[in-house]
């Protein structure tokens, strides 16, 4: 930030001009870098940030209601629609926590097939986030290069189970669709053509010298306040923790992988762009990985068809595109969860926002909304 | 098993009507034994008898017949080998299944020590699929969060969230996640409150608690002493009600202001 007050000065106040006093300005619920409906609160003094609050809930659906009311396979469908980008992840963790209620794991070849498609996931995902981000920003290119791209990411979902966005790729117990012929070869073929891609978007901005300029040293988040936050994922990266629940925790079949975990030093938002960006290829090598030892058998585990899992409660969490995803869920013994808690990622993330834009200028609350990765769908639920 | 058996002893014929009733009656007590490998020697004849003689069927199935306690399962059994499995599976599974798994007492350093220095405080102290979880005292639920958040680093707290029990005289269950990154482990603190009681809020020990006690305050009506901020969170400020407890219907909305604020009767 230090190296940004070169050329406004923001600390000292120049009576003899103007005494700004304290401004409040609404941004949103209805603006596109709020990457949906967010309402932000900004306290100004002139172009300087004094504090923020948030407004949010103009998403919220009741998804936690709703599981109530629903039997554990109905409710599978609803938490596509919480992070809409990443929808696979959504099921992924849902189905590994009902699972683990039940008892039951899925077949490795099932656990494969998850890990690819998750892992495709987690680049579109990510894609998106670049797209938008960079056009926050003001690089429009990007937006038009990732969502080009992610399209391929999104045929092998519309081949695999017919939708593109919200999936509902994976079932309680596995997978209920076999992977089609050449499911393997279009994984593969979208791997290779996908990294002469991503050196295309690194090309246009990791030395891009107005992205440096305003990445760089621009909503900085330590390490010591992304735990009391309990921000995670790329967020908590790129300020120089390594964690990652596929390796601190792994859950599915993620420890016959061999991949990194890439982290950042200075916790900025240019960190959090380049972690994003390593985070897409090391996805890549876990898909070929998988897409290699991707072994024979069956893609469903023996599970009743009506489901009552045992009395009992489950905390399941993965390591989705955002960060954790949670599952708390209570089981009665009934066909319905007796209550189902969803730990959103972008929900904690977003509260970091206050602390990351104090002191920086209207412009920059715009590139931090975008670094945090949120979706709204996921906040309000 | 059936295979074996078969191998040894291929040709017994005249010896083994007589035997088998009483070999049914001792398997009897536990169908479930018969598919255990170990207990061959019991078993053996009826499984013999099965196998030997999968021609004449009728032969088979009288002896289990003349078996009054043996049950119609063994008598099954004999008559069709592929089928043995079938009627004594349930047998076995059925006790499990209700069951499901049961919480372990979760013996470790941490529990040992809290138990000790808390006494009937720590109500519960247990693994439930390899999960660790706390019951604790409400009175000392926050020296406890303090301690973990402290002495036994739990930095991290993923998830503050409750369970609505209405039927219960302490209606609520909090439930506190932690997660420690030095020991890569989760525990879970759970206390119960009744309706109408607050605690004390934890904002002071993790930052991250801030939006969380807002979100169980907006679906549960718990209030937390000492929050800096307590308001509703996802629904609007206005808004009466608690949708996510039990007595709140799924389809119930406050009518009043969806009328106000959105101008129509209902939004349903």
């Amino acid at each position: 930030m230090s190296d940004r007050t070169d050329y406004l000065d923001l600390d000292t106040k120049d009576e003899t001009f103007l005494d700004a006093t304290e401004l409040v300005l609404n941004m949103g619920p209805q603006h596109p870098s709020t990457h949906g409906v967010l309402r932000v609160i900004l306290k100004l003094d002139g172009e300087k940030v004094l504090g923020t609050e948030c407004v949010i809930g103009y998403l919220h659906r009741g998804v936690e209601k709703i599981a109530e009311n629903r039997t554990y396979a109905m409710f599978n469908p609803y938490v596509d629609r919480m992070d809409y980008v990443a929808s696979v992840s959504n099921g992924l963790g849902y189905c590994e926590a009902v699972e683990k209620l039940q008892n039951v794991e899925a077949p490795p070849r099932a656990q494969y097939i998850r890990v690819i498609l998750t892992e495709l996931c987690r680049i579109a995902s990510h894609q998106v986030w670049l797209g938008t981000h960079a056009l926050d920003i003001g690089a429009l290119t990007p937006l038009f290069y990732c969502f080009r791209d992610r399209e391929e990411i999104l045929k092998i979902f519309e081949k695999y189970c017919g939708a593109r966005l919200t999936t509902h790729a994976f079932r309680i117990g596995g997978c209920i669709y076999e992977a089609y012929d050449g499911f393997e070869q279009d994984c593969l073929k979208c791997c290779t053509a996908f990294l002469p891609k991503l050196d295309e978007y690194e090309e246009l901005l990791t030395t891009n010298r107005i992205w440096v300029r305003r990445t760089k040293g621009v909503g900085i988040l330590n390490p010591e306040d992304c735990i009391a936050l309990g921000v995670t994922g790329p967020v908590l990266r790129a300020s120089g923790l390594k964690w990652d629940l596929r390796k601190a925790q792994p859950y599915e079949c993620y420890k016959n992988f061999d991949f990194e975990i890439p982290t950042g030093l200075n916790g900025d938002t240019y960190d959090r762009y380049l972690v994003r960006i390593e985070e897409m290829r090391q996805s890549v090598r876990i898909i070929r990985q998988a897409v290699e030892g991707l072994p024979q058998g069956p893609i469903m585990a023996k599970i009743p068809k009506v489901l009552k899992p045992p009395v009992g409660e489950i905390y399941h969490s993965i390591e989705a595109p955002k960060g954790e995803l949670g599952y708390f869920i209570v089981s009665d013994g009934s066909t319905q969860p007796y209550r189902v808690r969803v730990r959103p990622p972008s929900f904690v993330n977003l509260q970091a926002l206050d602390k990351m834009v104090r002191g920086l200028l209207v412009a920059d609350v715009v590139a931090v909304i975008g670094t945090l990765d949120i979706v709204l769908g996921e906040v309000d639920r | 098993m059936p295979d074996e058996t078969k191998d040894s002893n291929p040709v017994l014929p005249e010896s083994k009507p007589p035997a088998a009733p009483q070999s049914g009656l001792e398997a009897a007590p536990s169908a479930a034994a018969i598919l255990k490998p170990t207990s061959a020697e019991t078993s053996g004849p009826s499984a013999q008898q099965a196998a030997t003689s999968p021609a004449k069927p009728e032969a088979a199935a009288k002896p289990a017949e003349t078996a009054k306690p043996a049950a119609p399962a063994t008598g099954e059994e004999s008559a069709t080998p592929p089928a043995a499995a079938k009627p004594a599976a349930p047998a076995a599974k059925a006790p499990p299944k209700p069951e499901g798994p049961k919480p372990e007492p979760w013996d470790s350093d941490l529990a040992r020590s809290l138990k000790s220095q808390y006494g009937s405080g720590i109500k519960e102290a247990s693994t439930y699929v390899g999960q660790k979880y706390l019951v604790v005292d409400s009175t000392i639920l926050y020296e406890i969060l303090l301690r973990m958040r402290g002495d036994e680093l739990f930095d991290y707290c993923v998830d503050i969230t409750a369970v609505h029990y209405p039927k219960r005289e302490a209606q609520f269950d909090i439930v506190y996640i932690l997660y420690s990154f030095h020991h890569n482990e989760r525990v879970r603190i759970k206390t119960q409150i009744k309706d109408g009681d607050s605690l004390r809020s934890v904002v002071g020990i993790w930052e991250t608690a801030n939006w969380l006690e807002r979100e169980v305050f907006d679906m549960f009506g718990i209030s937390f002493d000492g929050h800096p901020d307590l308001k509703r969170i996802l629904l609007p400020d206005g808004w009466k009600g608690y949708p996510l407890r039990k007595d709140y219907p799924i389809l119930q909305q406050d009518q009043e202001w969806v009328k106000i604020n959105l101008g129509i009767e209902s939004g349903q």
